[in-house]
């Protein structure tokens, strides 16, 4: 029994404009990894070789126990991929694709894509032309979710979604966290939804993997504090990440935060006036102006 | 939903600790009473769309302050402490004398004048 969902390993891949160098990220069974990253850092390459769909010119691919790209065709049956540029046919219905899906994959739940239909709201007579883009994409993921597959790979679920479509996404995204044999890797630039659902965040810039890390201690390890410069104020400070300074006051992050920072801070003469959470948002992006 | 919680994303605290938090009232206002099964951790996760980790970590943090046990393999149960809720609101209480006295620091009372205002208080309230 294979404890990962999946496994990449030393994976580098180069186009003109963009390189990926020995990328390593695999996400445990049962838990679900987040991939935050800007337009263009490699979130849908990685989620490509991934699925097989791109060949990396070095490293090892290991998904729900099967070697990719060789064995893709074994473990396309549990793995369950939308993206948001996803093609269906236009002058079908959602019904043909349903039926379609279900003559590939025998384990398509019609009762399941029936309850799908109704708190998506989607049609099941209506032809794809005639849908908005939300209703495209529920209709992708109905399609996708209905096989539950044991291992979803979702590019960008929730881009584009109006704010009560998305709700219904993610209520569906969370019902699978009932189940500890399903794995779930979610790319996206909307930090929040992924801050809500995921274990595992990993943060992604011009190829290469910033952080990997558990969200708890993520979120638990960054802090912002706002600052009062006492005269011997020091230059730097051990452990912050940035420190912006204006006028008599300053503003310290760090990726460091203990009890014990407050300490560090009072000696190299910053007086602490208030310490913030960050939100995931704010995090990322210190990570990659820091990296940068 | 009876064992629903009320979690926000724009609340200022972390989720883990509005978990805590609302799980603890629910115990001492006596809405969930000792040897109750909590929800599994993938279930509560799920019915509050919130991360199955976060759910863990409010969890490790309400059995550490005795609100509730895990018995390995059977899942997590209200603590059967006889005086848990009195416990609880002394916890609360501690608390919230221990923000008192930073209020009074950041006020720069003296110990003094802190405990007249008490006192006055105390008083008024007889």
């Amino acid at each position: 029994m294979q404890q990962y969902a999946f496994d990449m390993r030393n994976i580098s891949i180069r186009y003109p404009h963009f390189a990926m160098e020995n990328l390593n990220l695999s996400l445990a069974k049962g838990q679900v990894l987040g991939l935050v990253g800007v337009n263009g850092a490699g979130k849908s390459t990685t989620i490509r070789i991934l699925m097989g769909l791109v060949k990396a010119d070095a490293g090892q691919v290991d998904v729900l126990g099967y070697q990719l790209p060789a064995q893709q065709v074994q473990a396309k049956y549990d793995i369950g991929f939308a993206s948001d540029d996803m093609r269906l046919y236009k002058n079908q219905t959602l019904q043909w694709h349903m039926d379609f899906i279900h003559s590939i994959f025998p384990n398509f739940d019609h009762g399941y894509a029936k309850d799908l239909l109704q708190r998506f709201e989607l049609i099941a007579d209506q032809k794809m032309k005639g849908l908005s883009h939300g209703q495209r994409v529920k209709a992708c993921l109905l399609l996708v979710l209905a096989r539950r597959p044991k291992l979803l790979v979702l590019d960008e679920p929730t881009t584009g979604l109006d704010p009560v479509a998305r709700d219904e996404v993610i209520t569906e995204l969370a019902d699978i966290l009932r189940d500890d044999e399903r794995s779930v890797l979610f790319s996206s630039h909307n930090t929040h939804d992924i801050e809500k659902l995921s274990d595992q965040i990993a943060f992604l810039d011009r190829g290469k993997l910033l952080a990997l890390q558990d969200k708890e201690s993520f979120v638990q390890s960054w802090a912002r504090f706002r600052c009062q410069l006492l005269p011997q104020a020091q230059e730097s400070v051990l452990g912050a990440v940035s420190i912006r300074r204006s006028g008599q006051l300053a503003e310290v992050i760090t990726d460091q935060c203990s009890s014990d920072f407050a300490v560090v801070l009072h000696q190299a003469g910053f007086k602490v006036i208030e310490q913030h959470r960050m939100s995931l948002e704010e995090i990322f992006v210190a990570n990659v102006k820091r990296n940068r | 939903m009876s064992d629903g919680l009320f979690l926000s994303a724009t609340d200022k605290k972390p989720m883990y600790e509005q978990i805590v938090e609302q799980i603890t009232s629910k115990v001492s206002l006596g809405n969930w009473p000792a040897n109750m099964p909590l929800p599994s951790i993938r279930e509560l996760a799920a019915q509050t769309q919130v991360s199955v980790i976060t759910v863990k970590r409010a969890y490790a943090e309400l059995e550490l302050s005795g609100v509730i046990v895990t018995q390995p393999g059977r899942g997590s149960f209200v603590s059967a402490q006889p005086d848990l809720q009195q416990q609880l609101k002394q916890q609360q209480l501690t608390q919230q004398l221990q923000q008192l006295v930073e209020l009074a620091r950041q006020l720069q009372l003296t110990d003094q004048q802190l405990l007249a205002q008490l006192q006055q208080k105390l008083e008024s309230q007889r």
